[in-house]
């Protein structure tokens, strides 16, 4: 979806301020948010392309007023609401008013180390890959309501294939009820000139990794 | 879905005395899940636990300085990063899609996740919040060489700027060129050289210098 999450290229946020010796987590809640997600991304409801899209359906006022983990807690709750795993009224009342839906299965602290091993993404292929590293490709213009990996900035624009990626879950599918239909993945290069227009940086190169259903042949 | 609280933003980070807000709904949601049996509150103490300890940016500096003191590792790790990176050891292990972008005296790396927060957590660490934020995610594929100047980091003008959008799942980090002046330095001497921002391409090492003021 167009949504406000896809900002590459956008303009008028201001300096990036950094900070010294940051912390992984700067409250108690912010730790507590990430161990929630990470938790209840194990119980085999949904995968990070659902937690993702969940984030970018937020209204785009309050996805941008949100800290980073008061996103991940919105995105969180409306997953959990939307699942019907719990109702706003025990959120507000702060205890189960409910008895629970059963789940596949849950995380225990004795499994942790498990899920800090990243899972992989790669799938066996059904066809061999399209394109081959130096072809010319474009990305498609494409506009999906639904989650999409193309950003908006390269739809329309001819890039170069660098390396194949391997064969991962596609989540323009999963995200849509089509299953993981794995797709080839690419690393594609567009010139700055080719996404930005005459006056840019002529040094500027930028990769992306693309799916073979965002790219056509030249 | 329910109004948030009123948000303390991100640059405060709520570090009052009295409970926050955000802090008590937090604490409110936990409890329900926790009621429900949906979640082990153990589990989160234990993976906040391996952020806090051991998962940060220590680890990919090691790798970065295995990478300039030994020619093998450092081809291995730019053919297939991740098991490279497993075979060290002490690390990890780190996911299978980690891919190394080496920094040369021509072209210089930029890694960014515009549509989200992808990052290699596995081997840095959690991103900062700079990483995630709106300035950063928009600018990095548009204006890199602004946004570095901003950060104190002038490249000269024949140098490419690669900027990758991390937009799957692979992760991606920067192999920095050593620094001069470093000849016969140990591998624990190199990796106190290797900031974060460097490993994403915000920044260079230390110097020799800036290293030992």
């Amino acid at each position: 979806m167009n949504g406000i999450h896809d900002m590459g290229g956008m303009m008028g946020f201001g300096a990036v301020e950094r900070e010294a010796d940051e912390a992984p987590f700067h409250a108690h809640w912010e730790g507590r948010v990430y161990g929630m997600q990470r938790s209840m991304g194990e119980v085999g409801l949904w995968n990070i392309d659902l937690e993702r899209f969940s984030l970018e359906t937020l209204p785009p006022l309050r996805y941008l007023a949100a800290s980073y983990y008061e996103r991940w807690l919105l995105g969180l709750e409306s997953r959990l609401l939307g699942y019907g795993l719990l109702s706003a009224e025990e959120i507000a009342a702060g205890r189960s008013l409910a008895p629970p839906r059963a789940l596949p299965k849950t995380l225990k602290a004795g499994d942790v180390e498990r899920i800090l091993n990243r899972a992989t993404f790669a799938r066996s292929a059904a066809a061999p890959a399209r394109f081959a590293a130096g072809e010319r490709v474009r990305a498609k213009n494409l506009n999906p309501p639904t989650h999409t990996r193309l950003p908006r900035y390269a739809r329309g624009h001819w890039g170069v294939i660098e390396s194949l990626l391997g064969c991962h879950v596609f989540p323009d599918s999963l995200t849509t009820g089509g299953g993981e239909d794995p797709q080839w993945l690419y690393m594609v290069v567009f010139t700055g000139k080719e996404l930005w227009g005459e006056n840019a940086d002529p040094s500027l190169k930028v990769a992306i990794e693309a799916f073979e259903p965002y790219l056509e042949a030249a | 879905m329910p109004e948030p609280p009123p948000s303390d933003g991100a640059a405060s980070h709520g570090a009052h005395s009295e409970l926050s807000a955000i802090e008590l709904r937090v604490r409110a949601l936990e409890t329900v899940l926790a009621e429900k049996g949906y979640i082990e509150p153990q589990a989160i103490d234990r993976i906040i636990e391996a952020f806090e300890t051991r998962i940060g940016p220590r680890n990919g500096a090691r790798v970065v300085a295995k990478a300039w003191a030994d020619p093998q590792f450092k081809r291995r790790l730019l053919e297939n990063a991740g098991a490279a990176v497993n075979a060290l050891g002490g690390i990890g292990p780190v996911g299978v899609h980690l891919l190394a972008l080496e920094n040369t005296p021509k072209r210089h790396n930029l890694v960014v996740c515009t549509l989200c927060s992808c990052y290699p957590w596995d081997l840095l660490g959690l991103p900062p919040v700079w990483y995630k934020s709106a300035p950063y995610r928009s600018r990095a594929v548009i204006d890199p060489r602004g946004l570095l100047a901003d950060f104190g980091l002038s490249l000269a003008p024949d140098v490419e700027i690669r900027v990758s959008d991390s937009t799957a799942e692979t992760r991606l980090f920067v192999l920095p060129m050593r620094p001069q002046g470093t000849e016969g330095w140990s591998e624990e001497a190199l990796a106190r050289l290797v900031t974060r921002d460097s490993m994403i391409g915000a920044g260079l090492p230390l110097s020799p210098q800036e290293a030992s003021p």
